[in-house]
């Protein structure tokens, strides 16, 4: 089987699952999207399947698609990185599936989103649609912040920073959500990430310890894992007095913390799923 | 082999196990984010700061 891994740096979980390849004794072909070009009249690549593990998502998602243009499989998929790519197509295949999440509202203009946010009420949450690591993400308390922010956004930002997406405040039980795993349709794993702050992202801080996982995370990870398209997904969920609510989707999760954490080897999992991939016909 | 140095502090760098080219590593003295450029010879850069689409 030629499998192809699609990278930039070299991170703890990249060299994981390489070194998991390695104990199974499957060469992988070095696919690095610093150094790769691509002739689109006539690809001239021949794989069984790739895996992506770029940290850029634009690079992903043109990489994917003229990928499975061409008849090579990826995981994830080219469908699946556009939807969790953007947090705006998230909430659309969220709410398509009737998936619990944030009240979320959207708008193009400054004078437009100060009305959706008065609307939604304060505090709320403004997040650049293609963004992660808790980046750009602000907490807006009141209408002066507001009114500040989406200046910001409008002046300093690109076009994309005047998309608004804005979503409710949810005030997390306990300082923490829970990331979970869901990989070829099964949830797997989850893990609590916990911080003082309010962003809990384990790249800005927050700690990770092991979330049992129960039948109402399971099916809330796992439906949510299906509208976006399925394959290798982590769920962030948020703990609401009337249970979860599915906050984002990452098609190119992080997992470091994760594996002693838990007790799941997640690299072999991610394995065990890629060749799966490439096996079938 | 060749003592590897942090391009930032001159620090002596660990090199991790079966290292590869791009793999990212962290200064332990001045805690800096370096990639590994080369593996024959080994170079270490300071590594590219997250762009705004980097992520997850």
């Amino acid at each position: 089987m030629k499998i192809g891994l699609l990278h930039s740096r070299i991170r703890v979980e990249e060299k994981l699952i390489l070194d998991e390849f390695r104990k199974r004794n499957i060469e992988v072909v070095d696919l690095n999207d610093d150094d790769m070009y691509f002739f689109l009249n006539n690809l001239n690549l021949d794989f069984d399947v790739v895996l992506e593990r770029s940290v850029h998502y634009a690079r992903s998602l043109y990489a994917l698609k003229l990928f499975n243009d061409n008849g090579i499989k990826t995981v994830n998929t080219y469908d699946v990185v556009r939807v969790c790519g953007d947090k705006f197509l998230t909430t659309q295949a969220l709410i398509a599936n009737k998936i619990p999440t944030p009240k979320c509202y959207m708008a193009f203009t400054e004078e437009s989103a100060l009305k959706a946010i008065e609307e939604l009420g304060y505090p709320c949450v403004m997040k650049p649609a293609i963004g992660s690591w808790g980046r750009l993400v602000s907490k807006i308390n009141d209408r002066e912040a507001a009114e500040a922010i989406l200046e910001h956004k409008t002046v300093l930002g690109s076009y994309q920073h005047s998309i608004f997406y804005i979503q409710e405040y949810v005030d997390k039980k306990k300082g923490r959500d829970i990331r979970s795993f869901v990989i070829d349709g099964k949830c797997i794993a989850a893990i609590y990430r916990t911080s003082p702050h309010w962003i809990t992202n384990t790249a800005r801080g927050g700690q990770a310890t092991n979330c049992p996982l129960n039948p109402e995370l399971i099916k809330i990870s796992e439906d949510a894992a299906k509208a976006c398209g399925g394959g290798i997904l982590a769920m962030d969920v948020f703990e609401n007095d009337d249970g979860y609510s599915v906050n984002e989707v990452n098609s190119t999760m992080e997992f470091r913390n994760s594996i002693i954490t838990t007790g799941v080897d997640i690299p072999a999992k991610i394995v065990d799923y890629v060749i799966k991939c490439g096996s079938e016909k | 082999m060749t003592d590897i140095l942090c391009p930032e502090c001159g620090c002596k760098l660990n090199m991790p196990k079966n290292f590869e080219k791009n793999e990212v590593i962290v200064c332990p003295e001045c805690g800096v984010t370096l990639e590994i450029t080369s593996v024959n010879p080994v170079e270490v850069a300071l590594a590219e700061e997250a762009d705004e689409d980097w992520g997850e």
